[in-house]
């Protein structure tokens, strides 16, 4: 019987893997040329406002040492 | 803590003894944590030095399982959890109630990642199984799984544009994987790296991926090239956790060496 309610089980939880798997394999992809494309382009536009990328000039870096180090 | 001084603002004490995560309201109002204590908890955030704040906690979820990660949603007033017990689920601050939960991880999950935009109502989440899974808030179902990971996935974080999120791994890896394309696009490794990567995060361009090991330093890797720009050095034991700061001047890196550390 437990054996029995086991196997129904599994056929269930296939049964449930395969409907995901049915929905996953259909939905729309596009080329990875085209997305690493657009990947690209946005990393181009947006590198100008990326200050770890570009940098910023020291007199508005707040992380900057405002002491220099004295060495006792 | 203030970043810019160094002070310590508030220190809430945790009835559990590990937190592992904690997370910030979009507000900047009120903080959620939770840990080994299978809850995540909120506390609304008050400067008045005579206020109490572990009086004003408030229990929103509840897990069978450790609580792994943690986000506000877009509001205040919606909280999403990872848990170990295997499933995601998203919650309402006041009532507490579970709005939405998400079935699907074979194993414990242990990161959680929300999707940029204002609009956005998908997130991904990574697991020990291996699997990094996307799911849609409203419906509760997994809409992409992508499991080409060798270990568990510690991390995952959405590209500052929504279409891809990049992953790390204790299989030493970080990979790239597009939501539209719908596969990994790029991998992010060398030989000489051995030991995974617990935590990573763009930079607001998008264009540097900086991860956290635990060999104790954290990697620099161009996005775009899959090559690595620089390593840093500094921490004594392994970098558990990393973020770059909203405004992208900076990030900080968190270790179990007891120290948070911003790089510039």
């Amino acid at each position: 019987m437990s054996s029995k309610t086991a196997s129904t089980n599994n056929i269930a939880q296939a049964r449930r893997t395969v409907q995901q798997l049915r929905m996953e394999a259909s939905i729309e992809r596009i080329k990875v040329s085209k997305a690493s494309a657009d990947l690209m382009s946005y990393c181009e536009e947006h590198a100008g406002s990326d200050p770890l990328l570009t940098g910023i000039p020291t007199s508005e870096n707040p992380f900057k040492d405002k002491k220099t180090c004295i060495i006792l | 803590w203030d970043s810019f001084t160094t002070n310590k603002e508030h220190a809430v004490t945790m009835p559990c003894t590990w937190v592992m995560a904690c997370a910030y309201a979009p507000s900047g109002c009120a903080i959620a944590c939770g840990g080994l204590d299978n809850k995540c908890s909120v506390y609304p955030l008050t400067f008045d030095k005579n206020e109490n704040m572990a009086a004003k906690k408030k229990s929103v979820a509840m897990h069978t399982n450790y609580l792994s990660a943690c986000s506000f949603t877009n509001s205040d007033m919606q909280i999403l959890t990872a848990s170990g017990d295997g499933t995601c689920a998203l919650w309402d601050v006041e009532s507490g109630q579970l709005l939405q939960s998400f079935h699907g991880h074979g194993a414990d999950v242990l990161c959680l990642d929300l999707a940029p935009s204002e609009t956005g109502n998908t997130f991904v989440s990574g697991g020990c199984d291996k699997k990094a899974m996307v799911w849609d808030m409203r419906s509760g179902q997994c809409v992409q799984a992508f499991e080409t990971h060798e270990s568990d996935i510690n991390s995952v974080r959405y590209y500052p544009s929504g279409d891809a999120f990049a992953s790390g791994s204790d299989d030493a890896t970080c990979r790239l994987y597009d939501l539209r394309a719908d596969r990994e696009v790029a991998i992010y490794s060398k030989e000489s790296i051995i030991f995974g990567a617990s935590s990573v995060d763009f930079s607001l361009s998008g264009r540097l991926l900086f991860a956290g090991y635990n060999d104790y330093t954290i990697n620099v890797w161009d996005v775009l090239k899959g090559s690595r720009v620089s390593i840093l050095f500094g921490h004594e034991n392994r970098v558990s956790t990393l973020r770059v700061s909203p405004d992208g001047t900076a990030f900080c890196s968190g270790s179990w060496d007891h120290t948070l550390r911003v790089w510039a």
